[in-house]
């Protein structure tokens, strides 16, 4: 039992990564019709932002700041710089791509990833970094379970900021305008909405959030390399798929999922067999619900 | 005159579709467009509103300016040239009053947004009524009608509409013709392509008839009505 909740608080913690990463792909996706597949190099890079910018932050204030306002600033400063980093890859890779062929956009989104990793080994050499801790961990003791306040934080703020964007796309303007893109693109700039500055915008959104959740992957895996979004890139858009193409709700919720599946498999069968049997699972439910759960069944065309 | 169209030529592919057609429409006035099925009527309107490319030589101009350096949005935005498209596209999955709202995104004047948002739901009262049910669950009446306020708020100087009467029963579509001319004494200048032929000549004030691409004939609207090849070809006597 006690390693029943444990697994869950773990789970929760990993879930969160998937959750706050496949959002963004779904969020591209019900704007633009496309995955963004190099959302997970996207957050790699935002990860080493985070890094850089927590580096100095600590050399700089550590004297005289308190810790959380560090990690606070952290957060803001890096959201801030990784939404460029999105923008630049609308604006440079899916903009030119405008009614091409839907493959040479996959193709592009690949491509930009290998050179955000390449790119990475170049300037800063195989060298792997190891991410400052910026919040010191305590560990608390519930009858057995051990929670930590950084896991306890990752979930917190996770839930924090997907909630945050869950008000954005409800209550703002530029959130009505994605809502209505993923329901009739073409219809969008007849209100005099452009297309230019709401497909930039939900980029810079994405990004922002993976680098957030990059961040918080620095404080519980403090290794970083250039390949890191890679794995768990792929596992985010796995998770897109299965809540359903364009559905943010459901890319949270089977991001969480996937971090349940993940935990819970190695519970009952050899921990090798974990993603044979997670994605496993996954081809079963998609085999029976090919929209994932929330997507709506869709004309396939590329938009961008 | 306010819309100048010369020599529009656009093509699908290796399809011509308007084989540079040239027409006017002057400030304030109700002007249609008739034509068959295919004639290139709504590929007229998404050329005007910059939703497809035309060809080089191609001239539109708002107000004395060429409108082909504009993107869609600015179009509507800038210039105040909204468009009721076809089977009228509106965001099902917004509510009507985000629909409307929507409509304002590039818009500053939060005092003129919301006259103009009660001015609507004035002329609809059906819309007012249903303002924060989904649009996707309106009737097709109703969902014309909010295409309409919804084009009407993202700008008014010319107003231009494919097909309003489509799918629309006979009575709805005297209702709606009625609302089109009172948006017009608000003094938006109004463009419509139509195949309901009769009901289109009897609401605007000037004509032209679309043929495969080529504009055929063109004059006072009663004067078409009265039109023998216009009567054999398009009003079924």
């Amino acid at each position: 039992m006690d390693i029943f909740l444990q697994n869950i608080i773990n789970a929760l913690q990993w879930g969160s990564f998937y959750a706050v990463v496949s959002i963004g792909y779904s969020m591209v996706y019900g704007v633009l019709m496309l995955f963004n597949f190099a959302h997970g190099d996207i957050f790699m890079v935002g990860t080493y932002i985070g890094f850089g910018i927590a580096t100095l932050l600590l050399a700089l204030f550590s004297a005289f700041m308190p810790g959380w306002m560090i990690f606070i600033l952290v957060i803001l400063i890096t959201m801030f710089l990784a939404s460029f980093v999105g923008v630049f890859v609308e604006v440079v890779g899916y903009r030119p791509l405008r009614g091409a062929p839907r493959a040479s956009a996959a193709i592009t989104g690949l491509m930009i990833g290998i050179i955000f990793e390449t790119g990475n080994l170049i300037i800063l050499g195989a060298k792997r970094f190891s991410f400052p801790p910026l919040i010191e961990s305590v560990t608390y003791n519930f009858g057995g379970i051990y929670v930590t306040n950084v896991k306890v934080l990752i979930i917190v703020a996770s839930l924090v900021m997907m909630a945050a964007l869950h008000l954005f796309i409800k209550k703002t303007k530029w959130g009505m305008a994605m809502r209505a893109m993923s329901y009739d693109f073409q219809a969008v700039p007849l209100m005099g909405v452009s297309i230019n500055i709401i497909a930039p915008m939900t980029f810079a959104i994405g990004a922002g959030l993976a680098s957030v959740a990059g961040i918080l992957y620095g404080q519980a895996y403090p290794v970083l390399d250039p390949y890191m979004g890679i794995s768990l890139g792929w596992k985010a858009f796995v998770a897109a798929i299965l809540g359903g193409r364009g559905s943010i709700m459901g890319a949270a919720l089977a991001g969480y999922l996937l971090g349940f599946i993940e935990m819970f498999v190695p519970m009952f069968f050899p921990s090798t067999f974990r993603d044979l049997i997670a994605y496993s699972i996954i081809l079963v439910i998609l085999t029976f619900r090919p929209r994932g759960f929330f997507g709506m069944a869709h004309s396939t065309q590329l938009r961008l | 005159m306010q819309l100048v169209v010369e020599n529009l030529s656009v093509s699908y592919g290796n399809i011509k579709a308007l084989h540079g057609i040239s027409f006017s429409v002057d400030q304030g006035e109700i002007v249609t467009i008739i034509g068959a099925n295919g004639a290139g009527k709504s590929t007229t309107l998404r050329a005007i509103s910059r939703m497809i490319p035309c060809e080089p030589g191609s001239k539109i101009e708002f107000r004395g300016e060429s409108i082909l350096k504009y993107n869609t949005d600015k179009v509507v935005s800038k210039l105040g040239i909204c468009h009721v498209p076809e089977g009228r596209m509106i965001f099902g999955n917004l509510t009507v009053t985000e629909n409307l709202t929507l409509a304002c995104f590039a818009r500053k004047d939060s005092d003129g947004i919301a006259r103009d948002k009660k001015w609507v739901f004035d002329l609809f009262p059906r819309l007012d009524e249903r303002k924060d049910q989904l649009a996707g669950t309106l009737s097709g009446g109703e969902q014309q009608m909010l295409a309409v306020g919804r084009a009407y708020m993202s700008g008014r100087q010319i107003m231009i509409l494919d097909e309003p009467s489509m799918g629309l029963a006979p009575l709805l579509m005297l209702d709606m013709f009625e609302a089109l001319k009172e948006i017009n004494r608000q003094g938006t200048t109004i463009l419509l392509v139509e195949q309901n032929a009769r009901l289109a000549l009897k609401f605007a004030q000037r004509g032209y008839v679309l043929e495969h691409g080529q504009l055929i004939l063109e004059g006072p609207a009663d004067g078409l009505l009265d039109n023998p090849e216009v009567k054999k070809a398009y009003l079924g006597a």
